[in-house]
């Protein structure tokens, strides 16, 4: 399996150096940093990134499409890897100016950049920021989990609890999701879990889900993500 | 053929019917829970019921219309941002796939001691929970010259389709530079920021097809629900277009002249092209016919909304007196998960879990240009207390009022699918 990965990341770089997108030597990375930080509520990238509500992402650039470690991916992305996509240059344009045009399972809650101009910038920024794939410029930690999420995800959950607690989670989310507010079933509950850990600590801002999951105990969460984990 | 359970349960009960014992026979069987109005709260509720109560417990839900217009999302159909057709929804799958016994009938009043509720169409059905969602009826003679006869003139269109569609025609058919008056409604009343998104709108749809219309409000409340949200966007989508009279100024001084098409604030008569007269506002009737009532309202316990006079009957959403929650149909759908839970628990051998709540009222003030007020509760001796609140701030960029207007169309296809599908 680490073999496989290695190669088509190899595979990948090899592309890259061959033949340099043109685009992607046109972005600024200092306004990509710029652009970046909407993303951070999610992702983490340059050194000592770990895997938060999205994974990490030292080393996006060629990297195998949802093959990372200690990330769960959803099965969309997972498959694209398995059949030897990569993010490239213009994989990375197509996903970032519609995610869920280029990978309608994606649990990526994110609509899309508009400018291509400023999709290039961002590219650029987090190739700097965390390098190219098999050409570390900064250590990631894929292996670390989040103290607050790590004890949730310890807890077995209740799932009666939780698919009582879910009712006031449907109000908003219907199961196959909208165009913002997004489908919740059937998340990997490191996922989940992550997601709400980060609502409720601030780190990710929205009114709504910043309240709701501001008063959700740990065995709450646990027994939510259980339910959704098990309702698909 | 197999003689099942149901089966054999069925036969009973026809055999049952013929004796005219029904009632005891299916008493010994399956729970009876029977539920009053189709809204938020009532489809809400006889849908979880059917859904968590299984085998054991059969519902009926008794809904005089066989379309139910939401009354939420009205307000954009008159701005041009939503389908009337696209409010409307039916009770099919509720009767079809949850197996709910929807009778279209009027529940005519209820005999708390036989535990049975009369139609206005004849009969009655027993239950052994009752649960009453009936929304609001209007207090007779609030606005003085207004009743619901004279509705098709002067609508009041706070309940969903046929009343909305006739205030947009007669705001299609306002003459250029014409008056659309509403008289807003003292509280406590349906949908807090409904009159002044309802402003809005019609602002929207004035500015568009007849921009040198005017806006006249006569407000009986000092302030309201996102004042200084609405006061900033008609500042910056419709400057000078509406003007509004608030008590200091005869705002709660108004009566009204259907036939000369009059509005009169303190004495001053003005003649008007259209006037929306929102009147004050009470629980459904059958609350009243229930004897439940205290006041205006159906008081009830917080931990699962059962009447303070009946614990065999809960009352949800706008006719209960349940303490902070506003009246919405997202308070009246959240209070009926906890009700059906309740309800649930009380008659099968399921868990009943801790009563919590929560509501965001979404409001559309101009294109693109979305505000939202909401808050999480919990359940005290007392009533229902908010244990945190958030609102919508001024200054927001475009980008956020974008997005709120887009979850408010997301939490519409969510919560009529929470309902009825």
């Amino acid at each position: 399996m680490r073999d496989a990965r290695a190669a088509i990341g190899a595979l990948a770089l090899a592309a890259l150096a061959a033949a340099p997108s043109p685009s992607l030597a046109e972005g600024d990375a200092a306004q990509g940093e710029r652009l970046f930080r909407p993303c951070a509520a999610c992702h983490m990238i340059g050194e000592g990134a770990v895997h938060r509500v999205g994974p990490q992402l030292n080393g996006l650039v060629g990297r195998a499409i949802g093959a990372v470690a200690g990330y769960e991916f959803s099965d969309d992305l997972v498959e694209a890897g398995v059949d030897g996509l990569v993010w490239d240059a213009d994989a990375l344009d197509r996903f970032l100016a519609g995610p869920r045009d280029y990978f309608p399972g994606t649990r990526m809650v994110f609509r899309g950049i508009r400018s291509e101009e400023d999709r290039q910038h961002l590219i650029a920024y987090m190739r700097d920021a965390g390098g190219v794939a098999g050409e570390v410029v900064a250590e990631a930690d894929t292996e670390a989990v989040d103290p607050e999420v790590a004890a949730i995800l310890g807890i077995a959950g209740d799932v009666p609890y939780g698919e009582y607690l879910a009712n006031e989670c449907t109000a908003c989310h219907r199961a196959e999701g909208g165009g913002d507010i997004p489908t919740i079933r059937g998340l990997a509950p490191s996922v989940f879990i992550a997601g709400l850990v980060a609502y409720r600590n601030g780190s990710r801002e929205h009114q709504v889900m910043n309240t709701v999951s501001r008063r959700l105990g740990d065995e709450e969460i646990a027994a939510l993500a259980a339910y959704f984990q098990s309702s698909e | 053929m197999t003689i099942n359970r149901r089966v054999f349960l069925g036969t009973t009960a026809a055999a049952a019917a013929t004796l005219s014992a029904p009632m005891i026979a299916r008493a010994q069987t399956r729970a009876r829970v029977v539920v009053v109005g189709g809204g938020s709260g009532g489809a809400t509720a006889a849908r979880y019921i059917a859904r968590d109560g299984g085998d054991a417990i059969d519902v009926t839900l008794i809904e005089a219309s066989r379309q139910y217009y939401t009354c939420y999302f009205s307000n954009l159909y008159l701005g041009g941002f939503f389908d009337l057709e696209d409010t409307a929804h039916s009770y099919g799958r509720l009767a079809g796939h949850y197996g709910i016994n929807v009778i279209h009938d009027w529940a005519a009043g209820v005999d708390r001691d036989a535990r049975t509720v009369s139609l206005a169409g004849g009969g009655s059905v027993p239950y052994d929970r009752l649960v009453l969602s009936p929304g609001i009826d209007f207090i007779p003679d609030s606005v003085p010259g207004w009743s619901v006869n004279v509705q098709d003139r002067m609508p009041h269109a706070y309940k969903g389709g046929t009343q909305a569609a006739l205030l947009r025609a007669q705001l299609e058919a306002m003459p250029e530079g014409g008056t659309f008056a509403m008289v807003a409604p003292p509280n406590p009343y349906r949908c807090p920021p409904g009159p002044y998104e309802r402003i809005s709108m019609v602002a929207h749809f004035l500015k568009e097809n007849n921009p040198t219309a005017k806006i006249l409000i006569a407000d009986p409340k000092e302030g309201y629900s996102k004042q200084v949200l609405f006061e900033d966007g008609w500042e910056r989508h419709y400057p000078g277009m509406i003007e509004r009279i608030g008590p200091g100024f005869g705002g709660d001084n108004v009566e009204v002249d259907a036939e000369a098409m009059t509005l009169s604030i303190d004495g001053v008569v003005e003649t008007v092209d259209v006037c929306n007269v929102i009147p004050a506002q009470r629980a459904g009737t059958i609350a009243f016919a229930a004897g439940i009532t205290d006041g205006n309202w159906a008081p009830v316990s917080a931990y699962d909304l059962s009447s303070r006079v009946d614990p065999n009957i809960h009352v949800l959403g706008d006719s209960a007196a349940q303490g902070a929650m506003p009246k919405s149909g997202f308070s009246a759908n959240s209070q009926a998960k906890v009700c059906a839970n309740a309800v649930v628990a009380a008659l099968t051998d399921a868990r009943q879990f801790p009563a919590r709540f929560s509501n965001t009222c979404w409001s559309l003030i101009g294109t693109e240009d979305g505000v939202k007020v909401g808050a999480t509760y919990e359940a005290t001796d007392e009533g229902i207390v908010a244990s945190d609140t958030f609102v919508s701030q001024l200054g927001e960029t475009a980008e956020v009022r974008a997005e709120t207007y887009r979850e408010s169309l997301d939490w519409y296809e969510a919560i009529t699918t929470d309902m009825f599908v």
